[in-house]
């Protein structure tokens, strides 16, 4: 069989599975980042999706769809930042009451709009560069939130590690107490990246709905906003690699299908765990150099910060 | 500041429990949902409406398994007007959760209690023991008990209409078929597709796609692109959700909708649905528990019994040769001439399997777990 056959859906649909993944785990990395812990992406996926399916069913327009999807996650995690931040509960329980809440929340308002239709996100090809072989179809053929989620990548990328507040963003991370006897807003600074983290996995779940599936449905995300989460340690806290592990994701899960469509005859079971088993192989290959988890990993990762202390 | 915390959480606990947990929704004919209640612990005692409760694993939504119950229940309503009180108990999970849901609707003083999903059938079992008065009625299920029935559909009856539809349709001669959970029930739908479109063109090949999931829109979806990166012209599936015709339609190609009519996710890709309608059966049933005449007997009912259809022919993508063959099929299987599992049938290897003149009992053909020639695909080794 033609390789470039073969490799140009395969990458095709790697990237666009990719895509949601690396959203939600890019919004987490710059919580986490300021040392906020927030569980509840899935449940803030969710919100995100079906607010942002609904609007659009209403209006008729996809773009106020993926506001509206943004809006349900940003006030999602203002709910997460409020309890963790303002009143000091314990985050970890709070995110996955998040979740829960969340799923339980998008089950109930989705109701009226299980199996209602929206109008396609037209992919713009970028002429040229999209009839480059396998890689052109799936990088530069691309829906325009998937432009968009490339941008954020970047923007993301350089404001962590170029920009002065990202810079102070991650010096709250490691240490809050000496970041505020400086006099920077430590809890006002958290509160502002668990919101930013709450409307990337609301983005996420916007992209889900109305870019990718064009339906909703109970419980639509179906774990993706797990894979986030575990995506962020994955990737050691950094931004490129959170891209790569979001992307290996998506080849793994694209690849358990086109061999299967290819009739390469490996039961079905084994290649649907393929993602999973990569995930443990790349962070057991991590955990051995501890040195770059330490030397990444917010030290303050899920400590609450009270000021004086 | 402690207590204000934990005032919180527990309402943010509460407020979750309440959205999570299976929303009981009571409607009666003509009388007020608050009352239906009190209607139905008083339905034991003598003459009041007989309580007939639905338990279902997800909300009726617009499409899919649930609607097609739903559809039935509507039906019963419908039929029996203020002499039932009808009860549906929505997104109720599987196994430990089902049996709280079982006991508490029998001992409301519901007289039939249908569940709608396999993982119910132990809860049952149990449920049924202890409420020797209460007729239960469990969808898919094996295990049965003097009150306690089972009842399915011929859904392989609905996928072979689609095959020879299918086989007529396709040019590519590739036919993708995104399957969910390999068990014998999705395991015979392939077969029977597959015999069905061979026979209309024996060149097909039908490419199978597991995602392993009863449920994973996002799975459906890959696969359905694999497929069609594959070659594949017409797609045909055993899932719910309605992915695998927005692929179609996106793609413009061909599919099959499943359970219920998926038309008008793919105007132009819609070629017909393979469509379940329990109504007879639910009012049959229903007339027989209040007649007192029901009896434990498993349900299997097919095209025969107008439980499985092929509805929504989409008449500018099948051509007529291929609607006069669904006809004729359709026909000849509700006359009893017919059965999709009559040999000469090869296995994927081409070496026979059902001898010809040998048609499968239904024992057989509830054990299926052999692909026919023509599927290309792997089954996981047992």
């Amino acid at each position: 069989m033609d390789w470039i056959n073969l490799l140009t859906p395969l990458a095709a649909s790697a990237v666009i599975a990719a895509i949601p993944l690396m959203l939600a785990a890019l919004g987490e990395l710059v919580t986490e980042k300021s040392g906020v812990l927030n569980l509840g992406v899935e449940g803030t996926m969710l919100m995100g999706a079906i607010g942002a399916f609904a609007v659009t069913v209403q209006t008729g327009s996809l773009w106020l769809g993926v506001l509206a999807g943004i809006a349900a996650g940003v006030v999602m995690s203002a709910i997460f930042a409020w309890l963790t931040l303002s009143l000091m509960a314990n985050q970890v329980a709070t995110g996955l009451a998040l979740t829960i809440f969340g799923i339980g929340l998008s089950a109930y308002v989705g109701r009226p709009y299980t199996d209602a239709t929206i109008p396609m996100l037209r992919d713009l090809p970028i002429p040229g560069l999209s009839s480059i072989p396998v890689l052109g179809p799936s990088i530069f053929s691309l829906n325009p939130l998937g432009y968009l989620s490339v941008a954020l990548l970047v923007a993301i990328a350089w404001f962590l590690y170029r920009s002065r507040a990202g810079l102070v963003l991650r010096s709250i991370g490691e240490a809050p107490s000496v970041a505020h006897a400086i006099g920077y807003p430590v809890v006002r600074i958290r509160y502002l990246a668990t919101l930013f983290g709450g409307a990337m996995s609301g983005l996420a779940g916007a992209y889900y709905s109305v870019g990718y599936l064009r339906l909703w449905q109970e419980n639509l995300t179906a774990g993706r906003g797990w894979i986030a989460l575990a995506l962020v340690v994955f990737a050691t806290w950094r931004p490129g690699r959170t891209a790569l592990g979001a992307l290996l994701f998506g080849v793994v899960m694209a690849l358990q299908f086109q061999a299967q469509a290819m009739g390469i005859r490996i039961p079905s079971q084994a290649l649907a765990s393929l993602p999973y088993l990569a995930t443990i192989v790349v962070l057991v290959i991590i955990s051995r150099n501890r040195q770059t988890i330490r030397l990444n990993a917010p030290a303050s990762l899920g400590k609450p910060f009270f000021a004086g202390s | 500041m402690r207590r204000k915390v934990l005032i919180t959480m527990a309402s943010l606990a509460a407020a979750m429990l309440v959205s999570a947990c299976g929303k009981q929704e009571n409607t009666t004919a003509n009388a007020p949902a608050a009352a239906s209640d009190a209607q139905a612990s008083a339905a034991p005692a003598g003459k009041g409406p007989m309580g007939v409760a639905f338990v279902y694993i997800g909300n009726p939504g617009d499409a899919g398994w649930t609607y097609a119950h739903e559809q039935g229940a509507k039906a019963v309503e419908a039929k029996f007007g203020d002499k039932v009180t009808v009860t549906r108990v929505e997104n109720v999970p599987e196994g430990a959760d089902s049996e709280r849901v079982f006991r508490d609707l029998a001992s409301k003083g519901n007289k039939l209690v249908f569940g709608t999903s396999f993982g119910y059938m132990d809860s049952m079992v149990k449920t049924a023991a202890d409420f020797p008065d209460v007729t239960f009625e469990h969808a898919t299920g094996f295990k049965s008990a003097p009150n306690l029935g089972t009842y399915d559909v011929r859904t392989y009856e609905g996928a072979h209409l689609a095959g020879v539809v299918g086989g007529h349709v396709t040019k590519s001669n590739v036919i993708g078929y995104v399957a969910s959970v390999p068990i014998p029930e999705v395991i015979r739908n392939i077969d029977a597709f597959t015999i069905a479109a061979r026979e209309a063109n024996p060149k097909v090949k039908v490419k199978v796609v597991w995602i392993n999931s009863w449920f994973d829109p996002g799975k459906e979806r890959q696969a359905a692109e694999s497929l069609v990166g594959q070659g594949a012209d017409v797609l045909m599936q055993n899932v719910d959700s309605a992915v695998v015709m927005q692929v179609a339609e996106e793609k413009k190609i061909h599919a099959f909708g499943w359970d219920s009519d998926m038309s008008k996710f793919g105007p132009n890709a819609h070629l017909a649905s393979a469509a379940i309608d329990w109504s007879k059966y639910y009012i049959r049933t229903v007339d027989e528990v209040m007649q007192g005449t029901w009896k434990n007997t498993p349900v299997w009912g097919g095209i025969k019994e107008d439980e499985i259809k092929l509805v929504a022919i989409n008449d500018k993508a099948v051509p007529e040769a291929a609607r006069k063959a669904v006809t004729a099929r359709h026909d000849a299987i509700r006359d009893g001439k017919y059965d999709p599992f009559t040999g000469p049938i090869k296995g994927q290897d081409g070496k026979e399997i059902v001898p010809a003149g040998k048609t499968l009992n239904d024992d057989e053909k509830h054990q299926i777990n052999w692909f026919v020639e023509g599927v290309e695909g792997s089954l996981p080794k047992q």
